[in-house]
């Protein structure tokens, strides 16, 4: 019994921590058709952010909570302002684009802070279930994937900003005809979508750790929920996290990391095969 | 001069450089320029593979790597297992095709397309990728081959000239092969594309709702594409495993298939010739940032061997500079210096 | 003689730079010296320590009058964490650049690549890693330390001091394989029992699942053969569960990549690990080394790493035998090692095993603490009795192979 309240939590950690860790690239991708292989670099620097930000004498709360996103905010409007910009409606190009990029990011990471970071320990400590014990900052993982999905929902859908964005979205020039500057719309949303990715990265960093070539290991796997969660950013990343973060972690358990890891994927291509338009294409629709 | 005499000039230059390439190469360079160049041609049609699919087939393909890893690991299989290696040859190209073949079955008689198909052949990709990677123990082996798991199978056996055993293909040998693969590769795909096959698949690829309207079916000609394509990518993969004696699983990895997709954008896409001038052009110049590498060095002297660093600020470059590809640029500049005189004389 | 421009601005550099100190000076060819690790990609927290003390090792050797006579130099391979690439650089080392020999490779993946290669084109070649033994090549010398030398020594010791029952999470490739095979071996023989042995993948992050079966299982102490940084989060995870209060946990892969830098002491202190190299080994010539190393890589270098140490001594073993065949030629350097050398290196003696061409050498079981090591107990000249027990490259000098080890 308390073993399988502890398998409950670990599967709701690892569906609410691959919806955070999606969540940006859905925005950027859902949004504005950009096909962001960075993203991996951008969770690699929020995570970078928080800890430089924590040696800096912040604490870790503000360190992960508010420093990650602005940096990485930041670089996610400079590099939209520098690259990406000229490539609207060129899906393709922005694919080799941001691919460099991220070469770019790992290597300019190695450079300043070498191979070696000291990283961030999971604040919190732990707590027992019965006979077994789990960590808490689990739970904090999981908050934070509730009010960021919760955030970026209302924002879509009762706030002026959201609406702005929808409509550059779904058609620029009768946007820009309404008196909205696209490019900016672009530049923020982009900026948005950068800043949830380092919340996310900073956030994830005291579990999974952080050194420059890790976002490798998460991009394939966030544009593959991103893929088949379909057009709506909020219910679509939630829909597809919750298919494969729960298949990944229960054959994970059941069997090998390595099944799990392939049940994954084979779970991705039978649902785009089933539904080839994203779950959101089938069900939900309309909704964001 | 007519766009017909052009093309005819293009290909007869192609030719002529290919060719000199085969002979040339040997006879001026050590046997280190060789064997390197050897390893571009094998990957140049891997390229082309991709061109075909991609370029012309307009079938966005994240998982060429599936076909080309599939080959290497059947013809190592194979070839540890029989010692003769006319058949693993030949399994190395049907396994792949075979392979595609059902993958594209379900794949476009699926109707999925554009971006989903992209992310399909990528995941099969890592499934393939995780799954291989997994079998390190010594429980995985098929027949008296060892899987190897990371490590991949080392030592595989040469290729030998078909049905007898004991004349092993040398050094020398491979680079001839590679290098006439790579030529016959390019006058095929030319042949197959100036064919009405081939001319269907591009209008495929221009506008799939009005070939359907026309009659052509343009599931069953993107399968034909998709499974060519596959076929010449498991070729290449059993090049790839004669260059080097080995095989591991980083060939199925996300890094590589990305790297058959930035050859072709870096090329050009819709061109046949610009996809191996890309591959061959990264290659090198991967190569020729890690060999320079300093060392101990400190500041910004440090950033020269930092590779990624100088690769990646590279390819971000091209993308705003050169964004149609190479050769469509180069292509288009020469249209701008040709066209006013060929206007003149028409 | 025959140089190009660039070999000859590259001479009269080092020359003028040698002057300018009051060094020797050389008129010679510079013997180059090949080096091939991984100093990008996901491999570069063991390349990158390997090679700033590769060149630390040169730069020594040129300030004491180089070799023969001669100046060393550094041809230094990225590899890039591919193997492709190691393919490509081993040839072009090999062939273009001509070296002398080869130091490098570090997975075994990568060494099984560039073996052949350098066997083809007789380069001789040191691998300096330490890893899972059984490598049998005369054109080969492997510095590094085996199972025999050390998961010999720390399963008992960690089985004195905890308990019998042992749970192994292993890398899943074939030196975490072999490894754990290892541990399984001398916990049996001292009378405890493997409860479980479960291998990932190097890019898994994501232990939660383990850690709870772990828990149900309820061993007496975790042995980890888990490499890489991917592999890290494990003992981040492990210990946010506040795992690492009540099952201690013992290694002999951990600190090789600094992990015990990476985490913080709360996460790594009490980390059992057993090696040949620790900072805190106590002799006269680790003192000097420390000394020199880090006026040259500042006093602030993190931590001069086991693999690191492996290709200082690598390096200067293979400088002996150049001096005692008085020739860089490759058979004549391997019959000169073939002869049995020791160095008074860092980390003890250290001397060639002629039947094996591995390293017989000083072991230590040390503990993290506060992101150092403690030493806690030294073993002496450690014969590599693994490999000797499939090896034996004097009655078979052509042996060329790798074998596993069966029990």
């Amino acid at each position: 019994m308390d073993l399988v309240a502890l398998l409950a939590i670990q599967v709701v950690y690892a569906i609410a921590s691959l919806a955070l860790m999606s969540v940006g690239l859905a925005i950027i991708f859902g949004m504005m058709k950009v096909i962001n292989l960075a993203h991996g670099e951008f969770l690699m620097l929020g995570g970078y952010a928080a800890i430089e930000a924590n040696r800096f004498g912040l604490s870790i709360w503000v360190a992960m909570l508010i420093v990650a996103p602005i940096v990485v905010g930041a670089i996610g409007i400079i590099v939209e302002r520098t690259v990406i910009r000229w490539l609207y409606g060129r899906m393709i190009d922005t694919m080799l684009a941001t691919w460099g990029l991220s070469l770019f990011l790992v290597g300019l990471t190695t450079a300043i802070f070498g191979n070696t970071t000291v990283g961030l320990s999971a604040p919190l400590g732990s707590f027992e279930i019965g006979e077994y014990r789990t960590s808490t900052y689990t739970l904090f993982v999981i908050g934070v994937a509730i009010v960021v999905l919760g955030g970026v929902l209302a924002v879509l859908r009762f706030t002026k900003l959201g609406l702005i964005a929808r409509g550059t979205m779904q058609n620029a020039n009768m946007a820009a005809a309404l008196g909205v500057n696209p490019n900016r719309v672009y530049s923020i949303t982009f900026g948005v979508g950068a800043a949830l990715t380092g919340l996310a990265g900073a956030v994830i960093a005291p579990v999974s750790g952080i050194f420059p070539t890790i976002g490798a290991a998460y991009v394939a796997k966030c544009f593959i929920t991103v893929i088949g969660g379909g057009a709506s950013i909020v219910m679509g990343t939630t829909a597809a996290s919750t298919l494969f973060g729960a298949v990944n972690q229960i054959a994970t358990y059941v069997t090998t990391p390595v099944f799990g890891e392939v049940a994954l994927l084979a779970a991705a291509i039978v649902l785009i095969r089933a539904l080839p338009q994203g779950i959101t294409g089938r069900f939900f629709r309309g909704s964001l | 001069m007519s766009a017909r005499a052009l093309n005819g000039l293009g290909l007869a230059l192609i030719a002529v450089v290919g060719l000199a390439v085969l002979v040339l190469v040997p006879w001026l360079f050590d046997l280190d320029v060789v064997l390197n160049v050897t390893v571009y041609m094998i990957m140049a049609v891997l390229a082309l593979s991709l061109a075909l699919v991609w370029g012309f087939g307009g079938i966005l393909c994240f998982g060429q790597s599936a076909f080309f890893g599939l080959g290497a690991y059947t013809y190592a299989i194979a070839m540890v297992n029989i010692g003769e290696s006319t058949a693993p040859l030949i399994l190395a190209i049907l396994v792949p095709a075979a392979f595609a073949a059902l993958l594209g079955y379900f794949i476009f008689y699926g109707r999925i397309s554009d971006v989903y198909l992209g992310v399909i052949t990528l995941t099969v990709t890592l499934i393939l990728f995780n799954s291989i990677n997994s079998t390190a123990g010594p429980e995985f082996h098929i027949g008296s081959a060892k899987l190897g798991g990371f490590n991949g199978i080392p030592g595989i056996p040469s290729l030998n000239v078909p049905f007898f055993k004991d004349w092993q293909i040398d050094l020398e040998g491979m680079f001839y092969l590679s290098t006439a693969s790579l030529i016959l590769c390019y006058f095929g795909l030319r042949a197959l594309l100036a064919s009405r096959f081939g001319r269907t698949i591009v209008g495929i690829r221009e506008n799939e709702q009005r070939a359907q309207l026309l009659g052509y079916d343009p599931r069953i000609y993107k399968l034909a594409t998709f499974t060519i394509g596959a076929a010449l990518a498991g070729y290449a993969g059993c090049l790839f495993a004669n260059w080097g004696n080995f095989v591991s699983p980083t060939i199925f990895g996300l890094a590589q298939s990305a790297q058959i997709i930035i050859w072709v954008i870096v090329g050009g896409r819709g061109t046949l010739i610009g996809p191996i001038i890309g591959c061959v052009g990264i290659q090198w110049l991967t190569a020729a940032l890690g060999a320079n590498a300093p060392s101990g060095a400190a500041g910004w002297q440090a950033l020269l061997g930092n590779v990624p660093l100088i690769l990646g600020a590279i390819l971000v470059a091209f993308v705003l500079l050169v964004p149609k590809g190479l050769v469509p640029t180069i292509g288009g500049l020469e249209a701008l210096l040709i066209r006013p005189r060929a206007g003149a004389s028409r | 003689m025959n140089i190009d421009r660039r070999q000859f601005l590259g001479t009269a550099a080092a020359v003028a730079g040698a002057s300018a100190l009051g060094g020797p000076t050389f008129a010679a060819d510079p013997i180059k010296v090949g080096s091939l690790h991984d100093l990008s990609g996901g491999l570069d927290i063991y390349g990158k320590p390997m090679v700033d003390v590769f060149t630390f090792a040169i730069e020594e050797a040129n300030a004491a009058g180089g070799l023969l006579g001669r100046p060393l130099q550094l041809i230094n391979y990225d590899t890039q964490s591919s193997m492709q690439l190691y393919t490509q650089f081993a040839q072009q080392a090999a062939l273009k650049d001509k070296v002398a020999v080869v130091h490098g490779g570090i997975t075994s993946a990568s060494r099984e690549v560039i073996r052949p290669v350098l066997d083809k084109f007789k380069t001789l070649y040191f691998y300096n890693t330490q890893y899972e033994g059984g490598v049998c090549d005369r054109n080969q010398f492997d510095t590094g330390v085996t199972p025999a030398q050390t998961v010999e020594k720390l399963v008992p010791y960690a089985m004195k001091k905890w308990g019998k029952k042992v749970y192994v999470v292993a890398a899943d490739y074939n030196y975490g394989q072999i490894t754990s095979q290892w541990v399984k071996k001398y916990a049996t023989e001292n009378g405890g029992e493997i409860l479980s042995i479960e291998y990932f993948p190097l890019d898994v992050t994501n232990f939660s699942s383990t850690i709870s079966k772990i828990q149900a299982a309820k061993p007496d102490f975790v042995w980890s053969a888990l490499v890489g940084g991917a592999h890290i989060s494990f003992y981040r995870q492990w210990a946010a569960a506040g795992m690492n209060k009540s099952i201690p946990m013992a290694s002999t892969t951990f600190g090789v990549g600094n992990e015990q830098i990476v985490l913080s002491p709360e996460e790594a202190n009490g980390m059992l690990v057993c090696y040949n190299y620790f900072e805190g080994v106590k002799n006269p010539a680790n003192t000097a080394f420390l000394e020199k190393f880090h006026k040259r890589f500042g006093a602030d270098y993190p931590n001069v790493t086991e693999l690191a140490m492996g290709t200082y001594q690598g390096f200067n073993l293979w400088a002996e035998g150049v001096k005692k065949a008085e020739s860089i030629d490759r058979l004549k350097v391997i019959e000169a090692l073939e002869t049995g050398i020791s160095i008074d290196a860092p980390s003890g003696k250290v001397t060639i095993d002629p039947p094996t061409h591995h390293c017989i050498l000083d072991v230590h079981i040390a503990e993290a603490k506060d992101r150092k090591f403690v030493l806690l107990e030294d073993f002496s000249q450690q014969k590599p009795t693994d490999t000797a027990a499939v090896c034996d490259l004097k009655k078979n000098p052509n042996d060329n192979q790798q074998y596993v080890i069966k029990f």
